[in-house]
């Protein structure tokens, strides 16, 4: 089981480190990240494998939200299956 | 690897333009909870709704975390009541209208559709003690649906239930006249009625359907209109592919979320009803989408047309994007639950003839609809008798919910709040129809009823 974690908003120090950090704790493997800074505006998409999560995904996916909120940033952690079904065949 | 376009375009979607599950709605045959005696037969009912449904509320919010998409509404429909009452001869209907109640505050769903009777070629003695218990059960209740079917392309219409139904919505509305007349929003009185449809207030649980089963009901009007609105100059083929593909891409959600909430609820998948299901958010609204196409004001000269190819295109996208389309599918005009509705028929510009000329394309009939607390209950019944006619010789569904304000005139609003939104009085026409209506009987079924 993969989910997609997004964050967008403006770039600050530590974004990366602080999302992976939640990441490791609830013991969710990065699989794969993609960033990209425009200007000052920051995009990151991550991958990880939730099969061996310690906590129920709802729970990593508020810490994700709670920690988008402490930074002025939106952070959304969604299952992979929504995305695959939407814009696949 | 997904690509990251993909991505960011879901998430637009469900944060921007109002992309969500509509509705998970679990159908329950209470058939086995047939009893003479109408206590035993409630306390069975309760006991096998709140039994099959004790996980739904809980299934629904843990697929919406998982996914990140919002389920709006948790719902069940059932059995038409009707069939129900039918087996307990001396009990008091509204009784079970109670227990259906209290089966929804235990579940914590937030309405039970199926207070139902499907008399389209007669009633049987069950259906007639519904009908008649049917403004009193909603006054007592506040989550609960009622829905009469009174035609159908196979029967005919049956002129002495539209009759017997333009009487019941006013008497639901004075019975809850000190609550916005809320009694005959959730009442509906349909033509063609489906047996699988999720969607309030004319869910049930058809006869043929399996013991139980989950419907989803999926929405998005405010991603058709922000699709549309990146072609300002598009031809209306480009236009109608353009909803074809957001359709899809909606239904796929809704297929997604229908067999995981199958697998966890453990009951089988039943259809996914691809309806556009406006709300009064802004940018979540049907005539926007037809205001987005080029019209000035939904209701003007080119609606209906509009209409039709919005109606059409949603559902061959959603088609091919599940194999269990159901229930109504397309989309639904209801005036008041709608801000662009709202404000195009304050602006008079909507009117309820047009409003009837648009329900012959799309997917449903007159819906959420104000008409002055004077109108007399033979005119709402001439306003049923002409959608059912509609729905009867074009083989679709059509439904009548209109909400006669009491004490209000034209041009007042009436204010039901949430999701139901808020409707400006319409004017109907003041010429009497009465005994046109009390000549009751049945109209015949078209010709083309004869296929076998």
């Amino acid at each position: 089981m993969r989910a997609v974690i997004t964050v967008i908003g403006h770039d600050t120090i530590g974004i990366l480190h602080k999302v992976s950090g939640i990441c490791a704790e609830n013991h969710a493997n990065v699989i794969e990240v993609s960033q990209s800074v425009l200007q000052d505006m920051f995009a990151m998409f991550m991958l990880v494998d939730i099969s061996r999560l310690s906590c129920d995904f709802s729970a990593l996916s508020e810490q994700l939200a709670a920690l988008g909120g402490q930074l002025g940033l939106s952070i959304h952690a969604m299952h992979e299956d929504i995305f695959n079904s939407m814009h696949r065949i | 690897m997904l690509n990251t376009f993909d991505i960011l375009e879901t998430i637009r979607m469900i944060q921007e333009e109002c992309l969500d599950i509509r509705t998970i709605t679990m159908g329950i045959s209470l058939l086995d909870c047939c009893d003479t005696d109408m206590n035993s037969l409630c306390s069975k009912v309760y006991e096998k709704i709140t039994r099959k449904a004790e996980k739904l509320v809980a299934t629904g919010e843990q697929i919406e975390a998982e996914y990140g998409i919002p389920i709006i509404n948790k719902r069940i429909s059932i059995t038409p009541a009707a069939m129900l009452i039918a087996s307990a001869q001396n009990g008091d209907p509204v009784s079970l209208a109670k227990t259906l109640q209290r089966a929804a505050e235990t579940t914590g769903v937030n309405f039970i559709g199926g207070y139902s009777a499907l008399v389209h070629k007669g009633f049987s003695e069950g259906d007639l003690r519904l009908i008649e218990s049917i403004p009193e059960a909603l006054a007592v209740t506040n989550r609960l649906c009622a829905s009469v079917n009174v035609g159908s392309s196979k029967a005919g219409i049956n002129m002495d239930a539209v009759k017997r139904m333009g009487e019941i919505i006013r008497e639901a509305a004075l019975r809850t006249a000190d609550q916005q007349c809320f009694g005959p929003a959730k009442l509906v009185v349909l033509c063609n009625a489906p047996e699988d449809n999720p969607f309030m207030a004319g869910a049930f649980h058809g006869v043929g359907e399996p013991d139980c089963e989950v419907h989803v009901g999926v929405s998005g009007p405010g991603v058709v209109r922000s699709a549309i609105r990146k072609y300002p100059d598009a031809s209306l083929d480009k236009i109608a592919d353009v909803i074809k593909r957001t359709a899809f891409k909606i239904t796929r959600m809704g297929q997604l979320v229908g067999t995981r909430a199958s697998q966890m609820l453990d009951v089988p998948f039943g259809i996914v009803d691809l309806s556009l299901a406006p709300t009064p958010a802004v940018g979540d609204s049907v005539a926007h989408i037809l205001e987005g196409m080029g019209l000035s004001v939904c209701g003007m000269h080119g609606t209906t047309a509009a209409l039709a190819l919005l109606n059409d295109a949603v559902k061959k996208g959603g088609v091919m994007a599940s194999s269990s389309v159901g229930g109504l599918s397309g989309a639904f005009i209801p005036v008041s639950e709608d801000a662009g509705m709202i404000q195009a028929a304050v602006s008079g510009v909507l009117t309820l003839e047009k409003l009837e000329a648009m329900t012959a394309v799309c997917s449903v009939g007159l819906d959420m609809i104000v008409v002055p607390g004077d109108t007399p209950a033979s005119t709402l019944s001439a306003i049923i008798a002409d959608e059912a006619a509609i729905g009867m010789v074009n083989n679709k569904t059509t439904a009548v919910r209109v909400i006669p304000a009491i004490g209000k005139k034209e041009g007042d609003m009436l204010d039901f709040g949430g999701l139901f939104g808020s409707g400006p009085v319409m004017p109907v026409r003041r010429e009497s129809a009465a005994q046109f209506i009390a000549r009751g009987g049945r109209i015949p079924a078209p010709m083309h009823s004869i296929r076998n």
